[in-house]
């Protein structure tokens, strides 16, 4: 109970249910705009049903409501275990809540009703932008404060990667959404730059959205809970400095390999193919640190629904930051890009790897918050069985749809002409299609049971606390 | 330095990840704005600039484009590929983007590239395509978009959509001697078509003669998307220029 009073839990348990909340809504609209593309009728001519118009709504529910929520939770929870203060200024960090949750909300509204910037995971409005902006400083803030506040001379390593998430998604976030409205109430703005170095710009952006909000601050959260889960300090000390400063600095090179043979110049796209080979060894060297925490303690795996959950996450992790330097030779490049090979990639990452960790994370968080133990343990070993059959299916399936139709436009037949018209490989894809669509309604089933887990759970210790409370109302008024 | 020194200084582990993280955004992006051969001149045999800015209906065709999210499944970026050129003709210029506020490229094709796709069908089958894909490409997985005949065109304030773009660089001409320029740049009849105390006028003068939803009677959002999607990629002229040419900016 000490620790319940002594920090400000509140505030992470509001954030801990509203990711779970996005997480089945923006997975939802994912399902959704997948059987568009399977079953295009599902469309039903309604424009704010469009895939084009759904799609944004599914990105942004995804990274921002679920996976921005799920990290202002560790985060806040993290800061403060780890730097033993109380998060600084309740007022603020409400503030932060109610600020990031209307974002999300008049987000999704906002483009279905056609407003949007034309920038992939940067679709908001420029008054929500500006709306983004100050709730990013009060975030700042936040964070900043209460680890000045701390009473431990030490930074733990997790609030590194919290820190350069935070700094780095405002400089991403402002320099990439500049731009001229065309009047004060209007909600359409033209962005500052053009052509080449828009598409830099934006390309720098979208990747470290991945290398920072997807990546770094979810490391923080490995950081954090992986050891605490296992019961043995961080596997190296060393090793953890050294991820750190190698994965912030060479990430924001890598943006332009998403611009490969485009009329990007040479030498920015070799600049970037380099980087990106090169963030192999940090990413792996972050996955090895964690997986490694475990050594001596292996057995936890058998036992351990959580332990399960960071461990598969940590392994997806290593697997698609191999597969992303692959993908990012221009060599390869030229038959994955434009295919479904790169939205396969993504989910490998963010299914396998930011699904995975939050779910353990939340799994060891929320029991804590509430001064409990999860309902059932069971359920947690179905989610994490639904989930990782959804994951193979999805990257699967788009694995073949990806290869498959980056071979087929590029096939030639033996008189020198394009064997295949674009539509046949329209025809193709229809079968991994309906099968990214199953993998993906697995992946939704496995977060639904983690809810129903959740909120059993927290209904349990509400009326657990009530009873306790009665008791003590009853002791007293005998004594 | 020991990493004790970082580890217990906020303001040091700040100021060193602001470092490390600007670095690379330097050096990738900022030369993209001052080296010259990162976009080509092109021009025409007369001396003018070949790639001009959208007209005033043409702009409002692609506030659409953006408004239905259709660069989320067509590119505009055509690589240097054997199979790309026969797809879809020459590969992409830098100059042939440089006043698209934000940029269109693209990144997944789960329709073809458009990049060139002005001029390759006519505005008819424009029309029928997207109010109902699948009735001209049986097996397209399009969404239908009948609205795009049925809205009216909204353009009162095509005047202050250019003059937004005018202050990020697009020249869009509001005073004498922009306009000026730009006959010198780009020739009297596109001159006129930038000026944007002519923007509505224009816009309805290009509606009326182009008939992009072979539609008269009305100004529609049909009639704006077609005009853009009939001019992308047919800005240059490649005949003009020796094989090769383009290369030396790459």
């Amino acid at each position: 109970m000490a620790a319940i009073e002594q920090y400000n839990y509140d505030i992470v348990r509001k954030f801990s249910i509203m990711a779970l909340i996005w997480g089945a809504l923006g997975m939802s609209a994912g399902l959704y705009i997948a059987l568009e593309l399977a079953f295009p009728l599902m469309n039903f001519d309604i424009p704010e049903l469009t895939f084009g118009r759904l799609r944004p709504v599914h990105t942004t529910l995804v990274i921002f409501g679920f996976g921005g929520s799920a990290l202002f939770a560790t985060s806040y929870y993290i800061v403060q275990r780890t730097c033993q203060a109380r998060l600084f200024s309740k007022s603020l960090a409400n503030f932060t809540f109610w600020g990031w949750q209307s974002i999300v909300v008049l987000g999704a509204i906002s483009y279905v009703l056609g407003y949007s910037q034309g920038r992939e995971y940067a679709e908001f409005a420029w008054p929500l932008d500006l709306l983004i902006t100050v709730v990013w400083i009060a975030y700042l803030v936040i964070y900043v404060q209460t680890v000045r506040h701390r009473s431990q001379p030490h930074i733990y390593v997790a609030n590194w990667f919290f820190l350069a998430f935070i700094l780095a998604t405002a400089l991403l976030h402002v320099f990439n959404n500049l731009a001229v409205p065309v009047s004060m109430f209007s909600m359409t703005s033209y962005s500052a730059f053009s052509g080449v170095q828009d598409a830099m710009t934006q390309w720098w952006y979208g990747h470290n959205a991945v290398g920072f909000f997807l990546t770094a601050a979810f490391l923080g959260m490995m950081y954090y809970f992986v050891p605490k889960q296992a019961g043995r300090p961080v596997y190296s000390y060393r090793l953890s400095i050294i991820h750190f400063w190698a994965l912030v600095f060479l990430y924001m090179w890598a943006g332009a390999h998403h611009l490969h043979w485009t009329a990007l110049p040479d030498w920015t796209s070799t600049l970037a193919a380099t980087f990106s080979i090169m963030l192999l060894l940090p990413s792996w060297g972050g996955m090895i640190n964690g997986i490694m925490t475990l050594s001596g303690a292996w057995d936890k795996l058998r036992s351990d629904p959580i332990m399960l959950f960071l461990i598969t996450a940590l392994s997806f992790y290593g697997m698609s930051t191999f597969e992303g330097p692959l993908m990012a030779l221009k060599s390869v490049n030229a038959l994955s890009h434009y295919t479904d090979w790169t939205i396969g990639h993504v989910h490998s990452g963010a299914l396998g790897w930011v699904a995975m960790v939050t779910f353990g994370s939340m799994y060891h968080l929320i029991p804590r918050l509430y001064d409990t133990d999860m309902y059932s343990k069971k359920l947690m070993y179905v989610h994490f069985f639904l989930a990782s059959i959804g994951i193979v299916l999805y990257i699967t399936a788009l694995w073949v749809a990806g290869i498959g139709q980056g071979l087929m436009l590029r096939g030639f037949d033996e008189y020198g002409n394009l064997a295949y018209s674009f539509i046949e490989t329209v025809i193709f894809l229809k079968q991994p299609y309906i099968w990214r669509a199953i993998g993906g309604a697995f992946f939704l089933a496995g977060m639904l049971v983690m809810i129903y887990n959740v909120f059993v759970t927290i209904g349990r210790a509400k009326k657990e606390v009530e009873i306790l409370e009665a008791k003590i109302a009853a002791k007293l008024a005998s004594a | 330095m020991r990493h004790e020194k970082i580890e217990t200084n906020v303001g040091l582990l700040i100021v060193l990840t602001l470092i490390v993280i600007s670095i690379g955004g330097l050096i990738e992006i900022v030369p993209l704005f001052f080296i010259d051969e990162t976009i080509e001149q092109v021009q025409t045999p007369d001396g003018k600039d070949a790639i001009r800015p959208y007209s005033a209906l043409e702009t409002r065709g692609r506030d659409i484009y953006i408004r239905e999210g259709c660069y989320l499944c067509h590119s505009q970026m055509i690589r240097p590929f054997r199979d790309e050129i026969l797809r879809y003709g020459h590969y992409s210029l830098a100059a042939e983007s440089q006043y698209d506020h934000p940029f269109q490229w693209g990144s997944k094709r789960t329709g073809p590239d458009l990049a060139r796709v002005g001029g390759k069908y006519s505005n008819e089958w424009h029309k029928q395509h997207l109010m109902a894909p699948r009735s001209v490409m049986p097996d397209s997985i399009m969404p239908n978009y009948p609205w795009l005949q049925e809205n009216s065109l909204a353009y009162n304030d095509i005047a202050s959509r250019m003059k937004a773009l005018r202050l990020v660089g697009v020249p869009y001409s509001l005073t004498d001697a922009e306009y000026e320029k730009n006959i010198e740049r780009f020739g009297k009849g596109i001159a006129d078509q930038l000026n944007i105390h002519a923007a509505e006028d224009n816009l309805v003068a290009q509606a009326d003669q182009g008939n992009y939803d072979g539609d008269q009677s009305r100004l529609t959002e049909m009639d704006a998307l077609v005009a853009y999607l009939q001019v992308l990629g047919t800005m240059v002229d490649f005949k003009q220029y020796e094989e090769g040419h383009f290369a030396e900016f790459r």
